[in-house]
């Protein structure tokens, strides 16, 4: 009872706090709008083995909203409840500050799906493009992702002294990460030594395993390896270092 | 039995002694205040007893319960009030009282408590665009919102007005009055000598003394308190040969005798005598905050 309202609330305050709705959904979903309209982008292109490079976005702008949610909105909340001491009141709670963390990741998961949804129906109904042809690969390749960003998310959270250090690592670190993903050169199309460097990131390995997803396989061991990786360690990192005041 | 037993407790932050040796025995339905200069350990000493912090020798229990081991079942039956303590920005009033009683297994009524706290008309107000008080009043209904058996109050009445001050001591009188034993943490005397049955005096880490408010002040041994303008210039000697005054002090062109609570009746005619008359005559009884000082060594009250 007390977990499902603290979910709710916390899912409520995520919304009033704009960074995730707004940099998290708005704004891929305006580019995924807009980089729709450029005709040159949806072309098949040889060098992305026959896809259109707006296709390749779909999964990239995806990995964009995960990124956003998990290492600038999650560490920022979170660090800021450390800071103001909410964490420490709900340490005189039944309730236990272990539990709003939770809470504060369910309700961030939720708008994830949420965005996740969108962009796939834009995609399909206003684009065309094609949903992924392995649906359970998908989930699974999404989940592993939201997972491993998450906990690097809680790992930001630990080691920041504070609620303006934690926004600042969360963002340093969201664009190399995101470049990784190919949100500015599609993957496909970097020189062999930088794709490999993206694909060992989580959000390279991400991609990578959404596109087998999307040729209708399920994902090859490397990817799911580095993405696993990034996950237990950095929530086993995070589980150690973590502070609640 | 006792509801809340200290025994020898010791804390140190790196090389500071915060509690240097603190007993307490606090009964039921008691409202127990601690009062001390800053600094003194009332903070650490409560904070252990609500379990956030483990002391570094020496025993609690709570209700029975250790407050570190049996934290579930302690957390069910304690509430607290912190001092710096906020909630997220975003949350509403009332939505932070809902939230906070489906913590409870037997809430109080968060409406009924909204409303005694005067806090009805802002329950739709985010928290971060509260003013200081209503914050203060906020955190206080949360603290008893789970209806505890136990509360311990950090501060209770800091950044209150004296109106809100004043509802805030008749809620506290209540929830006594339901059972609920009080351990108040305050630097304010009116509040400790109006509220509390019994108080301790901590100072440097150690407990002082512990009695009624009444007792503290008779410790004191100052009984009563002359301030007067003389009309005329008036000769300090000519007051400290009466034997009912201990002292004559001066401040700007007051003059402040004590003595004896018989004083007042041989002062004024003396002065009356030599043909001074006492212009804005006050007189004063001994207070709390006199005890404090003279049982600290803290020079001024209002530091606390």
């Amino acid at each position: 009872m007390s977990t499902l309202r603290l979910i709710k609330t916390e899912t409520v305050l995520s919304i009033r706090d704009k960074i995730g709705p707004l940099w998290g959904v708005g704004f891929p979903l305006v580019l995924l709008v807009i980089l729709g309209n450029v005709p040159s982008l949806r072309e098949p292109q040889a060098v992305n083995g026959g896809v259109a490079t707006f296709d390749l976005y779909v999964p990239v702008l995806i990995l964009f909203n995960l990124a956003m949610l998990a290492l600038i909105a999650v560490p920022t909340v979170l660090a800021g409840y450390r800071q103001a001491g909410v964490l420490r009141r709900l340490q005189t709670t039944p309730v236990g500050p272990a539990r709003v963390l939770t809470a504060q990741l369910v309700a961030n998961l939720a708008i994830a799906v949420v965005a996740t949804v969108v962009f796939l129906a834009t995609a399909r109904f206003a684009f065309g493009v094609a949903l992924p042809g392995a649906v359970v690969s998908f989930v699974v390749a999404w989940l592993l992702v939201a997972a491993a960003m998450l906990g690097i998310g809680l790992l930001i959270t630990a080691l920041a002294t504070g609620q303006p250090q934690a926004s600042a690592i969360g963002t340093v670190l969201y664009f190399p990460l995101m470049f990784c993903a190919g949100l500015w050169v599609p993957i496909t199309q970097m020189p062999p030594l930088l794709r490999d460097i993206s694909h060992a990131t989580p959000l390279g390995a991400g991609m990578q395993a959404f596109q087998y997803a999307y040729a209708g396989d399920f994902p090859a061991a490397q990817p799911l390896l580095v993405l696993t990786g990034y996950a237990v360690l950095s929530a086993a990192a995070a589980v150690r270092w973590f502070r609640w005041s | 039995m006792a509801v809340i037993e200290v025994r020898e407790i010791h804390k140190r932050y790196g090389g500071t002694v915060a509690v240097d040796d603190v007993s307490l025995t606090i009964q039921p339905g008691e409202i127990f205040g601690i009062l001390g200069p800053n600094g003194a350990g009332k903070t650490t000493t409560v904070e252990c007893v609500a379990g956030l912090r483990a002391p570094d020798r020496g025993t609690i229990s709570v209700l029975g319960l250790d407050p570190l081991r049996d934290r579930a079942e302690l957390t069910r039956r304690l509430g607290v009030q912190l001092q710096e303590s906020q909630l997220p920005d975003r949350l509403q009033v009332a939505e932070a009282l809902e939230l906070y009683s489906s913590f409870y297994p037997r809430p109080a009524d968060w409406r009924e408590l909204m409303d005694a706290l005067n806090l009805t008309s802002k329950a739709t107000t985010r928290y971060a665009k509260l003013s200081g008080g209503q914050k203060q009043r906020l955190s206080i209904a949360l603290a008893l919102v789970g209806n505890p058996e136990v509360a311990i109050l950090d501060e209770l009445t800091t950044g209150l007005d004296p109106q809100a001050r004043r509802d805030t001591w008749a809620l506290i009188e209540q929830a006594r009055a339901r059972g609920t034993t009080i351990v108040l943490v305050t630097h304010f005397m009116e509040e400790a000598e109006r509220l509390c049955d019994r108080l301790a005096l901590i100072n440097g880490g150690r407990v002082v003394t512990v009695d009624t408010p009444e007792g503290l002040t008779a410790r004191a041994r100052v009984e009563q308190r002359i301030v007067f303008h003389p009309s005329r210039p008036c000769d300090d000697a000519l007051l400290t040969a009466l034997p009912e005054v201990s002292r004559v002090t001066r401040r700007d062109d007051l003059v402040i005798v004590e003595g004896t609570a018989e004083a007042i009746t041989t002062v004024i005619p003396l002065l009356s005598a030599h043909g001074i008359a006492p212009q804005r005559l006050r007189v004063e009884q001994a207070s709390l905050e006199d005890a404090f000082v003279a049982l600290t060594g803290s020079t001024t009250g209002e530091d606390l």
